[in-house]
């Protein structure tokens, strides 16, 4: 079983990675870039039967640090 | 008076600070391993070093603050020892919840290597006692995550309690309130990003930090 945990910042928490982005996709000649947020991606190879609430866990107490933090739990078949 | 001085693979300030420890308690901390389950139980004073422990991985600090002997860390906090996490040791102290709030990358996105003119906010606490409040003082930073975040009614509590204990008087990272370092409820547990290890002698070019470890070491007398 695999699981991909989505962890990206709060709403109000500045991204200088995502600001440098949009400036380097400006810089590309795209236009309309409004804003740009950039996040992390952890797959997790599972074995079988690990259930939601550990996976929950998981992403608690080590992926994403709830204080600037939100995380989504995509499990993958 | 005993001290040590937490090690973390990427730990790279911890031998500067056990200097600073020895030249204020007059004996030298024992250097401990991040592995390591336990302290000694009659521990005064441990050291949460600058560096990049496990390579800044997942988020500066994330693994060092799930490595056992933050557990004992936390314990010795608990019964009162006085714990500084300075730089990446702030960042540990954070992600492990022994301090509030957390450390983003600095706003303008650079590493930030240089002397920065600090306020000593409050001088009440061990770490601060031998400065004045409202004293300008130097110490340097040396850091690309050291931009204070804490939600408002976090921020305001710190402030209402006096646990903002030194702030920026220059623009530095883009912390909130210019926060610089801040205390635990208690007053015993320290977090901040600037250096007081690297000014402790006249060779160092100055002095301003040599106070703070004269403070830990005052609180810890008027203990004893």
């Amino acid at each position: 079983m695999k699981a991909r945990i989505f962890v990206t910042l709060k709403g109000g928490v500045l991204d200088p990675q995502g600001r440098a982005i949009q400036h380097a996709l400006e810089g590309l000649g795209f236009a309309g870039v409004n804003d740009v947020r950039a996040g992390k991606l952890i797959e997790l190879d599972l074995a079988d039967g690990t259930s939601d609430d550990d996976i929950d866990a998981m992403c608690r107490k080590l992926l994403a640090n709830t204080v600037i933090e939100n995380y989504r739990i995509e499990k993958v078949a | 008076m005993k001290s040590a001085v937490i090690v973390f693979p990427g730990s790279n300030c911890d031998r500067d600070l056990a200097v600073a420890f020895e030249a204020a308690t007059g004996a030298k901390p024992t250097m401990v391993w991040h592995r390591d389950t336990d302290l000694p139980d009659d521990i005064d004073l441990i050291g949460v070093p600058g560096g990049f422990s496990y390579g800044d991985y997942l988020r500066s600090g994330a693994m060092a603050a799930r490595s056992p002997v933050m557990q004992a860390v936390a314990r010795a906090a608990d019964r009162g020892a006085f714990v500084l996490g300075i730089c990446n040791g702030f960042q540990v102290l954070t992600e492990s919840g022994l301090l509030p709030g957390a450390l983003l990358r600095n706003a303008g996105g650079h590493f930030v290597c240089r002397d920065v003119a600090l306020t000593v906010e409050n001088a009440q606490s061990a770490f601060t006692s031998r400065y004045v409040a409202g004293e300008a003082i130097r110490f340097p930073v040396a850091h690309h995550d050291g931009n204070y975040f804490a939600d408002e009614a976090t921020l305001d509590r710190l402030e209402g309690e006096g646990r903002v204990a030194l702030r920026y008087a220059e623009s530095v990272n883009g912390s909130a309130r210019n926060i610089a370092g801040i205390l635990n409820d208690a007053g015993n547990v320290l977090g901040m990003m600037p250096h007081p290890e690297r000014v402790i002698e006249p060779a160092h070019g100055a002095t301003d930090g040599q106070r703070l470890f004269q403070g830990i070491v005052a609180g810890l007398m008027a203990r004893a």
